[in-house]
């Protein structure tokens, strides 16, 4: 296995004391396999990703265990990771707008992480840079090395982030919302880009989106996170055609979906998204499930596993079915 | 409104102002370097007080010493003043703000508590403060403002990397392996620059002031050295007999602040864009 995750948990600092926002979360990823993480804002899956990169927010507390190619990365020190950071493991982040430095040129900072992690010149990485551009297919590559980030569209400032995370072809990339911010069409483009990147080398994808349909069409797993623990994991398939947890059906129903009746209403989950519940007993989707009974509120479900390595953690998995 | 639009001089009214009357001020300052009308410092009691003439513009003081002469002097002590109270101010500060904004916890708040502290006490004060301590002179004096000048930008330098630190590309920067002096040099202090500027030239203003004052109260240049607080506290002698005299070196501080000061707020209007668009 390539990332072996076992217990991992992170305890932020608020203003009232730590607070958990991932609980005892454990999921394993293969070499050139992609999963995807799902879930609502605050469930955990963006801190999750940070925390493989040892990048959770200052005073944050990081426990349990994260295997990356046999080695444990918890309690790592800042200098070793700085060594993996970009290079083994490399990250895509949310908002192509933001995520580039708006005074540098675009060359210069695809360069970077190659004259960092492969000892390039600069001579050498700026050609390269360029070659990366064009290997993520942004059209005229050389201007757009030269451009600052301004000039380039979202879509190939996206492109230009994702040729700078595999410039030293890692092992491991993080795409955490990589199209959110983009247009239908333009995140369908990105979307086949990652896609071709990963069949073409031996990379891994850990693909975090709140979108259903994205981690439909391009990964083989999925974890579902509802307040920082993992609800169910599986293979996309068994898990999106047969959820076997009340929360993964729930958010399959919040669907928009195409042929609904005109002026039918999108279904809801109803209350509003709990955060982590760190150590109380019980399970996290109670108080908004339609299944509750006594004791989901009192006793932390087990997981429950139904072969193929599809799991719910639920006290009544087996009872749920998609609602006629 | 349009009208007044259309001819206001790109960059604002108070950019090109305040560009102006401080480049009039490193005019005067490099001219003196290479000539002034008279030596500045010649006494000549025989024409003592003479009022302003075609052979002395500005007259001579109650040492007969032509003011024209020492206000060119004067302003090359001023801009050398500034130059090197801002210089200390921004090469202490941008490190501890730097230092601050990135080791975050305890030494964080160790710094800035520090920086409150050095706050407590007003500009003047702690300048008269170091000059009585370590005598007076204008060495000590730039030292002393270029102090008091360290934790304004060492507060500015944290409060806007701490912004910038907080934007995606900063952690980008991170996930891509690189580490905090390589981010600092390549990303935070470009996207901070702006703000610094702007602050560098208020400070300036506010270091002329602050020189002014010393040498006025004779903690600044010591004879036979000049200056334009010096020029003042001379000029409160003869008050009675030539109030002029008080008036030129007043003068010459008034517009080189209000010239620094133009400069500095027309500066923020150009470095920030989500102002100007709102204008």
């Amino acid at each position: 296995m390539l990332l072996e995750v076992a217990e991992l948990a992170v305890d932020v600092p608020t203003p009232s004391g730590l607070q958990r926002v991932v609980d005892r979360t454990s999921f394993s990823l293969g070499e050139g396999e992609s999963l995807g993480v799902v879930g609502e804002s605050g469930s955990g899956k963006t801190m999750t990703a940070l925390a493989l990169m040892a990048l959770t927010p200052e005073g944050a507390r990081v426990s349990g265990s994260i295997r990356f190619e046999g080695r444990e990365l918890v309690g790592r020190s800042e200098d070793e990771m700085m060594q993996l950071r970009g290079d083994r493991i490399a990250m895509i982040f949310q908002e192509p707008m933001t995520a580039l430095n708006p005074l540098r040129r675009v060359g210069a900072q695809v360069a970077e992480p190659l004259m960092l992690h492969r000892g390039l010149s600069k001579r050498e990485a700026q050609a390269r840079a360029v070659e990366l551009l064009n290997h993520v297919r942004l059209a005229e590559p050389e201007r757009a090395a030269r451009s600052y980030p301004f000039a380039l569209s979202g879509g190939e400032r996206q492109r230009a982030m994702i040729a700078m995370a595999i410039g030293c072809a890692p092992h491991l990339v993080i795409a955490d919302e990589p199209t959110t911010a983009l247009d239908v069409t333009v995140q369908a483009r990105i979307l086949a880009l990652i896609d071709g990147l990963k069949s073409e080398s031996k990379m891994a994808i850990l693909l975090v989106s709140h979108d259903l349909a994205v981690i439909a069409g391009h990964c083989d797993r999925v974890i579902v996170m509802y307040a920082g623990m993992i609800m169910e994991s599986g293979p996309v398939e068994a898990v999106l055609r047969q959820p076997r947890n009340p929360y993964t059906l729930a958010l399959l129903e919040a669907r928009p979906r195409p042929g609904a009746p005109r002026g039918a209403r999108l279904a809801t989950i109803p209350g509003a998204p709990s955060v982590a519940h760190g150590h109380h007993e019980g399970c996290p989707f109670a108080g908004r499930c339609a299944l509750t009974v006594d004791i989901c509120r009192t006793v932390t479900p087990p997981e429950v596993a139904f072969g193929a390595g599809h799991i719910s953690r639920c006290h009544r998995a087996g009872e749920v079915g998609f609602a006629p | 409104m349009t009208l007044s639009a259309r001819f206001r001089p790109r960059g604002g009214l108070s950019l090109w102002l305040g560009a102006t009357l401080v480049a009039v001020l490193i005019a005067a300052a490099v001219l003196s370097i290479i000539w002034t009308p008279y030596p500045p410092t010649a006494i000549d009691i025989p024409h003592k007080l003479a009022p302003p003439s075609h052979a002395h513009w500005f007259g001579t003081d109650n040492l007969g010493r032509d003011v024209a002469s020492q206000i060119l002097a004067g302003s090359r002590v001023s801009i050398l003043v500034g130059v090197i109270a801002v210089g200390i101010g921004l090469a202490f500060g941008i490190v501890l703000g730097l230092i601050a904004a990135f080791s975050k916890g305890l030494v964080e708040d160790g710094l800035m508590k520090l920086s409150d502290f050095m706050f407590a006490f007003p500009a003047l004060l702690l300048a008269i403060m170091l000059t009585s301590t370590f005598g007076p002179g204008v060495v000590n004096a730039i030292i002393a403002i270029g102090v008091y000048n360290v934790p304004i930008i060492a507060k500015l330098t944290r409060a806007t990397a701490n912004g910038v630190l907080s934007r995606e590309y900063a952690l980008a920067a991170r996930a891509a392996g690189r580490g905090p002096i390589a981010i600092a040099v390549d990303h935070v202090l470009p996207n901070i620059a702006p703000a610094l500027i702007v602050q560098a030239t208020i400070q300036f203003a506010i270091a002329i002031l602050a020189e002014a004052a010393l040498s006025y109260l004779g903690l600044g240049a010591q004879p036979p050295q000049t200056s334009w607080g010096k020029m003042l506290a001379d000029a409160q002698n003869v008050l009675y007999n030539a109030p002029r005299l008080a008036l030129y070196p007043g003068i010459a501080i008034a517009l080189s602040v209000l010239g620094l000061n133009l400069l500095g707020d027309g500066l923020r209007d150009a470095l920030d864009p989500k102002l100007k668009a709102r204008s």
